[in-house]
């Protein structure tokens, strides 16, 4: 046996190796990357690309989507894992599978349907018009985009632990006297804050970084509906590759602050936050 | 018989007098449980479900009918559309296949060996769910243009990946891997080593033991991981426009010839490849959970 193990030790070690080249080449390069071309002519130059005006627009305007959007999907997240895991009743697989439904969409498509809804020629296209209400084009249709592009995150990793946590302390609260508010404020979301907060860093990681749907039905004017992402591929199309690299740095120190926020919130004991 | 035992405790949870006794009139509808706030959770799930989701769905599978029946598949079957279509769904299938061995290694490994740095590759897997996906198609144009880091090596190899339908796949590979690492993870974790040990007490050789006992045992997973990899791809947009070139019929995907339609005022020829796209991909998700079925049963 421990010979066996030995002669396997050559393998085991290329094996090891094999897969840290390929984490390397395929994840880290990119990332490595990104920091290079932001930093090739120095860091003043980096931040001077990200003091421009329009460029603290779109970072102004992708803070201002996420601050609607993330909260929006939080409740609705919270009160769909609610009912799933909480409740038994006929349709609940497939309540979920709904939910789930946008992570399988392309992004482009999560764009053209608002489109489909509120654009020009779209269903309430007139109705709009009439009105003078600017929907596509403006804030609000970059919200409903990014909205929908996150809207599973928060349920997604709530119903696994809320099904596994059960219902009896909420059902012992609930003989005890308490309401249904005060059960879920001090029974349910003390065992899943952890959960939640993790659950809504995606979201808001996801939010912030949302490029095909928010492109779709942004129109991409200059500081007013461009977004981070968005303000990236504007600078890169005009050849202002250092501007670009450096708004998309900032993009990418997002991820690694929501990475390291995650692994950190793993620790913490709760159950392990599914990203996809 | 849950239910029978909770009936006192949600009689005692609502004061006397607010409402019915719950359970004892026979109910169209089985009763939820217990707790309060199911109409009131449900509800507003529904409605956050229904204005978001469903609505704007809707949309996509009605617009195109307004061209009729043959307008559609004469939309659909324009030689643009086609290409773009092959291009996506055949980029996508070739970038979750190459996933699938790759991810496969990057498990094991986090499974089956302990060495310094396990925590960080373990962190570095999930990169590509949070870098959001322009910046993505930025790092990875960067990296294999003819002159970036990869690229000049490749180039010098006579390998063009930058601005051809290869790109592509690279990008997809790039957006595919979490997923297959994700999937086969925690099933390689659960699995007995005593199988494998049992096999090489029985006289199989690595290579017996990998085919015969580990790979069927990790084939749902492998097919899952497989699946979520390619419907991630199939829809992949800001990674891939950067570095795709974008000439139609060569390296022009699907998510983009929808773009090109919407800014041309086509709705209906736009979603009606928005609803193709989605159709075909459901199609082939359903086929591959068959499959997984399958094979676990």
């Amino acid at each position: 046996m421990r010979r066996r193990r030995d002669g396997n030790r050559f393998l085991r070690l290329a094996v090891l190796l094999l897969a840290v080249a390929l984490t390397c080449i395929i994840l880290l390069l990119p990332l490595a990357a990104v920091f290079t071309e932001a930093l090739r002519r120095g860091i003043p130059v980096a931040l001077q690309a990200l003091a421009d005006p329009d460029a603290l627009a779109a970072i102004r305007l992708t803070l201002l989507v996420a601050a609607i959007a993330v909260p929006v999907n939080m409740v609705g997240g919270i009160a769909a894992a609610w009912c799933i895991a909480k409740f038994e009743f006929p349709g609940r697989r497939f309540l979920l599978a709904l939910i789930e439904l946008p992570f399988s969409v392309s992004p482009v498509i999560s764009g053209l349907v608002w489109v489909l809804l509120f654009g020009a020629h779209g269903w309430f296209g007139e109705w709009l018009q009439e009105r003078d209400i600017q929907i596509i084009f403006a804030l609000p249709g970059l919200v409903l985009a990014t909205i929908f592009v996150t809207f599973p995150f928060v349920a997604r990793t709530l119903v696994p632990l809320m099904q596994e946590q059960g219902r009896g302390a909420e059902e012992a609260a609930a003989t005890l006297g308490a309401g249904g508010w005060q059960i879920f404020r001090r029974v349910t979301l003390p065992d899943i804050r952890w959960a939640l907060l993790s659950g809504v860093l995606l979201c808001n990681a996801r939010a912030m970084g949302e490029f095909g749907a928010v492109s779709v039905v942004s129109g991409h004017i200059r500081g007013e509906t461009n977004t981070m992402p968005l303000h990236v591929e504007i600078l890169y199309n005009e050849y202002q590759f250092v501007a670009a690299f450096a708004v998309a740095a900032l993009l990418a120190l997002l991820a690694l602050v929501t990475l390291g926020a995650k692994a950190l919130l793993e620790r913490h004991g709760s159950s392990r936050a599914s990203l996809l | 018989m849950v239910a029978a035992s909770t009936v006192s405790i949600a009689r005692a949870a609502e004061p006397a007098g607010q409402h019915p006794p719950p359970v004892y009139r026979r109910r169209l509808w089985p009763w939820p449980g217990p707790l309060p706030g199911f109409g009131l959770s449900l509800g507003v799930a529904l409605l956050w479900l229904g204005l978001i989701v469903l609505l704007p769905l809707s949309a996509l599978a009605a617009r195109p009918w307004t061209l009729g029946f043959q307008g559609v598949l004469d939309s659909l079957s324009d030689p643009r559309v086609l290409a773009a279509l092959r291009l996506s769904f055949l980029s996508a299938l070739a970038a979750a296949a190459v996933n699938v061995p790759i991810g496969l290694l990057l498990a094991w490994v986090m499974v089956r060996e302990n060495f310094p740095g396990r925590r960080w590759l373990d962190a570095a897997i999930d990169l590509p769910f949070a870098l959001p996906t322009a910046v993505a198609g930025l790092a990875l144009t960067a990296l294999y243009a003819p002159n970036g880091w990869l690229g000049a090596p490749l180039a010098a190899a006579g390998l063009k990946v930058a601005y051809t339908p290869l790109g592509i796949g690279v990008a997809m590979l790039f957006v595919g891997l979490p997923f297959v690492v994700r999937s086969v993870e925690p099933v390689l974790r659960d699995l007995p080593r005593e199988a494998e040990e049992a096999a090489a007490t029985l006289g199989a050789d690595g290579v017996q033991t990998w085919w015969r006992v580990i790979l069927p045992a990790l084939l749902p997973a492998l097919l899952a991981g497989f699946a979520m990899a390619f419907a991630r791809a199939v829809g992949e947009y800001g990674s891939v426009i950067f570095i795709a070139g974008n000439r139609p019929m060569v390296s022009e995907i699907a998510p983009l010839l929808i773009v090109v339609r919407l800014e041309q005022f086509d709705y209906a020829g736009a979603s009606a490849v928005g609803l193709a796209m989605l159709v075909l991909a459901f199609m082939i998700l359903l086929a591959l959970n068959l499959l997984q079925r399958r094979n676990r049963g």
